[in-house]
């Protein structure tokens, strides 16, 4: 199944894009499109304990399960004032 | 069959000090209309001139606001309970931003008895007319406004329009933390200071600014920085926290004593064009904690010195957390509370996410863990910088490390150093080292094997936290000699060569 990923702040950087489409397996978690993005990206790997996701526009954590057609994002914090 | 009402301290003296007092009727409107009767003193207090509820009385029943039932229209039925909630007056001014029934109920500061509020003079209705012919604001609100403290923690790029929009809105009492002086670099987003005030100290900069543009309002500042010793007692006398600060550790500070203190905190935040606000620590709303319970390791998010910002972002951000925090004060409007909103500034995007707050949260959830402030530095892992010495030659420098004059030395007498420079080509453009080459500290690993690993390598960045990290890379994959220019190219300008702009 395809998901959408969203991507802010320094994973956007990181990855060279705000936005991607990624086959995931049937039954994946968050944390699961995470680790894919992280084999994809070593340098999210940092970010793992820190950033907050969600799941169409819903707070989510990383054990629950996506859908197809799901966007998916990651933030990690930011702290610039 | 009577229902029981209960009264608000407040009102008492209306009731002949009843805390309950039982009244007929088939609904609410009945009720009070009953309960007006018999103590005539209430009227004036529950109702206006136009024998309308005032909006600074919240009336629930059975725990619901009656705004989200059928207001006075509501029925009753024997055994209910009616609560009154005012705000209570005085010192013990309440902005809960309490969240009823799944909906905030805006009531905020805000409901407070309008005898107690303080009255507007000619000239603050004069300079206040665009507000109070507004039925959401109106006299009572700006009364309200007046009678409102808020504590804007940060006096820089949130900290400025923050300060400059609720000063000029009359906010009665304007709370300033911050213990910076006023820098050029701040001058491009800091709209707080001029040209005139770098040097300063910013609050002596904010504070001549916001009395100018408003001489009604009390300022208070506090040169300190906030810390887990003196947060909750600078915070107490005030009804909405403004986090406009600008690292983590005061950050997070800042969301667990207004947790522990029930104040609501107007959050914001910035990186580069991105943007993000929030209302934590409002009465069952979410914390910062339920978003992100664990803080980055340090070095991993840059701040605005390091990742740099468009000047335009904080005011976005910033007038966004004055928006709600008026109106929070105000009772008014469906505040940022369990909504993270996110600004993309480069798309022009909003973006929303929705928050619960989270049963597990250490600070705000059923079980907190945290219940008095803690050491915020070493939670965020942050270890305060050790006092510079006086004198480089006083102290045995690391082997590792190399200092601007020791390199100007080694340079001139010709030595065979390869000089790199790990920070990015932007920078790289600002100012550098004659000689050196550029690769940004994200490139090394890919690019190491251009360089000769039997040469002497002096890796350099902005102030030397980068080239460390380079220093360490390059030693590791068999580097023989890689020393790191201590205080980077800001201390090869101030030492070496002072013709060089710095950033």
């Amino acid at each position: 199944m395809r998901v959408t990923v969203r991507l802010f702040a320094r994973l956007r950087d990181v990855a060279g894009a705000s936005e991607l489409t990624r086959e995931v397996a049937p039954g994946a978690t968050v944390g699961a499109v995470w680790a894919q993005l992280t084999r994809e990206f070593p340098d999210f790997a940092a970010y793992e304990r820190s950033i907050s996701s969600a799941v169409n526009a819903d707070y989510a954590r990383m054990d629950r399960e996506v859908r197809d057609g799901d966007e998916i994002a990651f933030l990690p914090p930011v702290s610039g004032g | 069959m009577a229902t029981r009402i209960l009264i608000p301290t407040p009102l008492r003296p209306y009731t002949d000090k009843q805390d309950a007092v039982d009244a007929e009727g088939r609904t609410v409107g009945e009720l009070l209309e009953n309960l007006t009767q018999k103590h005539a003193g209430l009227k004036a207090h529950l109702f206006n001139e136009q024998g309308k509820l005032r909006s600074f009385v919240n009336v629930y029943v059975n725990d619901e606001d009656i705004r989200y039932l059928q207001k006075e229209q509501t029925p009753v039925a024997p055994g209910d309970t009616i609560s009154i909630i005012p705000s209570v007056a005085g010192g013990v001014d309440r902005v809960s931003g309490e969240r009823v029934s799944g909906t905030f109920s805006g009531s905020a500061v805000a409901e407070k008895v309008p005898d107690t509020l303080p009255q507007l003079t000619n000239d603050e209705i004069k300079r206040y007319s665009r507000h109070l012919i507004m039925p959401e604001v109106g006299v009572e609100g700006q009364r309200k406004l007046k009678a409102s403290k808020v504590l804007c923690i940060g006096a820089g790029g949130l900290g400025s329009p923050v300060a400059m929009y609720l000063t000029a809105a009359g906010v009665g009492t304007l709370g300033l933390v911050d213990f910076d002086v006023v820098d050029f670099s701040n001058l491009q987003r800091q709209i707080l200071h001029g040209t005139p005030d770098v040097g300063r100290t910013k609050l002596a900069s904010a504070r001549d600014r916001l009395q100018a543009l408003n001489p009604e309002i009390t300022i208070k500042t506090y040169e300190t920085a906030l810390s887990s010793e003196n947060a909750l007692k600078l915070f107490q006398p005030y009804d909405v926290i403004v986090d406009g600060t600008d690292n983590f550790p005061t950050r997070y500070l800042v969301n667990d004593a207004c947790v522990l203190l029930g104040k609501p905190n107007a959050y914001g935040s910035i990186f580069r064009f991105e943007g993000q606000a929030s209302v934590f620590g409002a009465k069952n709303g979410p914390c910062y904690r339920c978003l992100y319970p664990e803080p980055p390791p340090p070095g991993l998010v840059p701040s605005c010195a390091e990742g740099g910002v468009l000047g335009v972002l904080p005011g976005i951000i910033g007038t966004i957390q004055a928006m709600e925090t008026i109106k929070l004060i105000l009772g008014i409007g469906e505040p940022l509370v369990g909504r993270f909103l996110i600004f993309d500034a480069l798309r022009m995007k909003f973006r929303e996410l929705k928050l619960q707050k989270d049963p597990d949260c250490p600070v705000c959830g059923t079980h907190p863990t945290v219940t008095k402030l803690i050491d915020y530095d070493q939670f965020c892992g942050v270890h305060p910088a050790a006092p510079e010495p006086l004198e480089s030659t006083t102290v045995q420098a690391s082997p590792l490390d190399i200092s601007a004059v020791d390199l100007k030395a080694r340079l001139d007498r010709g030595d065979d150093l390869l000089i790199v420079d790990v920070r990015e080509p932007q920078e790289y453009q600002i100012n550098r080292i004659p000689g050196s080459v550029l690769i940004p500290l994200g490139d090394v690993p890919k690019r190491y094997n251009e360089l000769d690993p039997n040469q002497e390598v002096v890796v350099q960045c902005k102030m030397g936290g980068r080239s460390a990290k380079a220093a360490d890379f390059l030693r590791s994959v068999g580097f023989k000699r890689v020393l790191n220019l201590t205080g980077g190219i800001l201390a090869w300008i101030d030492k070496v060569d002072p013709t060089q702009p710095k950033y």
